[in-house]
């Protein structure tokens, strides 16, 4: 996985609430049975016209966001399936970072094991970066997870909060498994334990 | 005195392997469930480290996001992708060793059918799956959720994930239903009342006399849910009802194992007074039956209402709302009965047990579907397949017009070849009515198995107190 430390960059404004994990990456996308490519297909039915042409409006397809790395997005962003395509989908588009009031849990787990900062701010907070957002190319927003705080175009900053893990993790670009791996011992005990307490499992 | 508890904190006390300073738990996984769409990476990144699945005997795989429902499905998968992802579950099930039901084996389905119905899903475990509706088998008292990928793989190589406790929320329904109401129009009168973030960070344990009296397929539907209202899990706790579902199903204990098993499971609930960080409480009285007229399950209403006014809503609900109604083809102030439909689908890991079909069938028997109407029913599992044929359910469909299908997850997300056209208009008893869900500009009103059976009949939303 890739670090995540701090990131200056273009962000794409998405106002719309509840946008789910169907809208991201459409489940024709999930047949793949690797990781890469789905950023082509990164909101693919808001992106293209049934024949495969780009929607001139949406966000994505205009010239001043074609390089987005932050979306900032409407309130319970990632609603929906728990398919990790979604965060797969935007880091191959180039997201890094997505701000919004609220997320759904699953997504916002999925992000941080594939090096995605999702940050959750307050309503007034969004406000601020989103209206930023729409000011294209020039207003870049910066992300500083060590210090966690977002910082828009005209220097406003804001702080947000995260789990010390999780930071660590995306700090350093740690791998999960082998981290618990590490912890085997205790799971070994656990099971033998268990296999006693509740041996039907 | 020991602290009081809620049946959530129980289960996961119960599962801590190893917990650090800051809160962060390593959880012990009890039943690890997988299917074929957010498996494969995951296989391959054990492949690609050389490590093994640490407990397979604990891993159950089926495919059914992919496979075709039709009755021709033993010549195979004509879709190449559907068809490689299919025989990549295979491989990988065999490779490392876990249990599993193929396309071919009667009991195959969807996979929150299956778990339960063979037993692997029981009172008081662990359950996880990388897929959101793993929900669905909290109904048997167990903290169920799903996971992404990267956790199916953390799971494959530990057996655990890493977690931090979620907060306790309540749900309780009062008092008893009224008639033509269901564990459906329960569930998505909650995410009305609570919206489809409300449960975020939460757990919520579903109780009172409407979920007492509900049966084990009501409870799963309810659950089943929990993950639209933005909840990690929803859970019941277990009584002699879940119990009797349970025993001698074929991977339940037995014997002096299946004493001991009741006997905890017996302590799993929520002590008197524990603490809960929010609280829901709705009447059962007050619960109608409900369809959703939006893109998100929590645009519910009471079939006898009209389609809302977006400047009704506040925020940026107005203009979530005015998409809606563009991409539905709806204008405020329509009656939700005056709504004509194109399509039913009876099925999904919400309503694809037997009972939703013996509900679905109670309203078409001798009753023929709409003129024009296409209809089909796809059981959850070929077990289920194989009861309601032997209850005469199935012929019933069939005389009504309905087709008659195998079992998979087929409409509910249209992965297969079963799909709307743009325009086409679907109401269906699966869990989502996202833009694109059922196919590309499809339009879905969600509602329970009865209430889609009398909009086959009359070919429009219909309230299902009318027929009765
Ligand atoms: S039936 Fe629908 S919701 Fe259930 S597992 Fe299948 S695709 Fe998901």
């Amino acid at each position: 996985m890739d670090k995540f430390t701090t990131l200056t960059g273009i962000a794409a404004p998405m106002p719309l609430l509840n946008i789910d994990t169907d809208m991201i990456i459409p489940k024709q996308f999930l047949k793949t049975i690797k990781r890469s490519g789905l950023g082509v297909n990164l909101f693919d039915e808001m992106r293209y016209t049934q024949d495969g042409k780009e929607i001139p409006t949406f966000v994505l397809n205009q010239p001043a966001y074609r390089k987005a790395e932050i979306i900032v997005a409407g309130d319970n962003f990632g609603c929906g399936s728990s398919r990790e395509h979604a965060p797969w989908a935007l880091l191959d588009f180039g997201i890094r970072a997505v701000i919004s009031t609220s997320f759904a849990d699953i997504f916002y787990s999925n992000c941080f094991k594939n090096g995605i900062l999702p940050i959750v701010l307050p309503k007034a907070a969004v406000e601020v970066l989103m209206a930023d957002a729409q000011k294209g190319a020039n207003a870049r927003i910066t992300v500083d997870l060590e210090q966690q705080t977002v910082t828009a175009s005209d220097g406003q900053s804001f702080a947000f909060d995260v789990d010390p893990f999780k930071k660590h993790c995306l700090l350093n670009g740690l791998d999960d498994i082998g981290l618990t791996l590490e912890k085997v011992k205790a799971i070994d005990t656990f099971e033998a334990a268990a296999a006693q307490s509740r041996p039907w499992v | 005195m020991t602290a009081l508890k809620t049946l959530y904190d129980k289960i996961w006390d119960a599962h801590v392997a190893q917990e650090d300073a800051d809160g962060t738990c390593l959880l012990y996984i009890d039943r690890h469930l997988v299917h074929e769409v957010t498996s494969p990476q995951a296989f391959e990144g054990l492949r690609l480290a050389g490590r093994p699945v640490r407990a397979p005997e604990k891993t159950i795989a089926v495919p059914d996001h992919n496979v075709p429902t039709t009755l021709d499905r033993e010549k195979g998968i004509e879709n190449e992708e559907s068809r490689i992802q299919v025989e990549a579950l295979d491989k990988n099930a065999r490779d490392f060793g876990v249990n599993y039901y193929p396309v071919s084996d009667i009991r195959q389905g969807i996979v929150h059918i299956v778990g339960p119905e063979q037993g692997w899903t029981l009172p008081g475990m662990t359950v996880v799956c990388g897929d959101s509706h793993t929900a669905t088998h909290g109904a048997f008292g167990a903290l169920a959720h799903g996971i992404g990928t990267s956790e199916v793989e953390h799971v494959l190589a530990t057996q655990t994930l890493i977690q931090k406790k979620s907060k306790n929320m309540k749900v309780e329904i009062t008092g008893h239903l009224r008639p033509g109401v269901t564990a459906k129009d329960i569930t998505l009168s909650v995410i009305g009342a609570t919206g489809t973030a409300g449960g975020t960070g939460y757990v919520i344990e579903y109780c009172g006399q409407a979920i007492r009296d509900l049966s084990m397929e009501g409870r799963m539907t309810v659950c089943n849910m929990a993950i639209e209202g933005g909840a990690r899990a929803g859970i019941i706790a277990p009584d002699q009802k879940t119990f009797d579902y349970c025993m001698g199903r074929p991977h339940a204990p037995k014997g002096a194992q299946w004493e001991a098993a009741v006997t905890w499971w017996k302590t799993l609930f929520t002590d008197e007074g524990a603490h809960f960080d929010k609280v829901v409480t709705l009447k059962g009285e007050d619960i109608a039956p409900v369809v959703t007229w939006g893109t998100s399950p929590e645009d519910v209403l009471p079939i006898t209402a009209t389609v809302p006014a977006p400047e009704s809503f506040t925020g940026g609900k107005v203009e979530a709302a005015q998409r809606a109604l563009d991409y539905m083809g709806l204008t405020a102030g329509q009656k939700l009965t005056d709504i004509q439909i194109d399509t039913v689908f009876i099925g999904s890991c919400t309503n694809g047990r037997i009972e939703d079909l013996r509900a679905a069938a109670a309203v078409l028997k001798g009753k023929k579907i709409k003129a024009g109407m296409r209809a089909m029913v796809v059981p959850g599992s070929g077990l289920v397949r194989a009861q309601a044929e032997e209850e005469g359910l199935a012929q019933i469909f069939i005389d009504a017009g309905f087709e008659w299908r195998l079992a998979g997850c087929s409409m509910c997300l249209a992965m297969n070849p079963d799909q709307l056209a743009p325009g086409e208009r679907c109401a269906a008893t699966s869990n989502r009515n996202f833009e694109g869900r059922q196919g590309r500009g499809g339009r879905t009103h969600l509602l329970s198995p009865a209430m889609a059976a009398a909009a086959a009949i009359t070919g429009h939303l219909t309230d299902i107190r009318e027929m009765m």
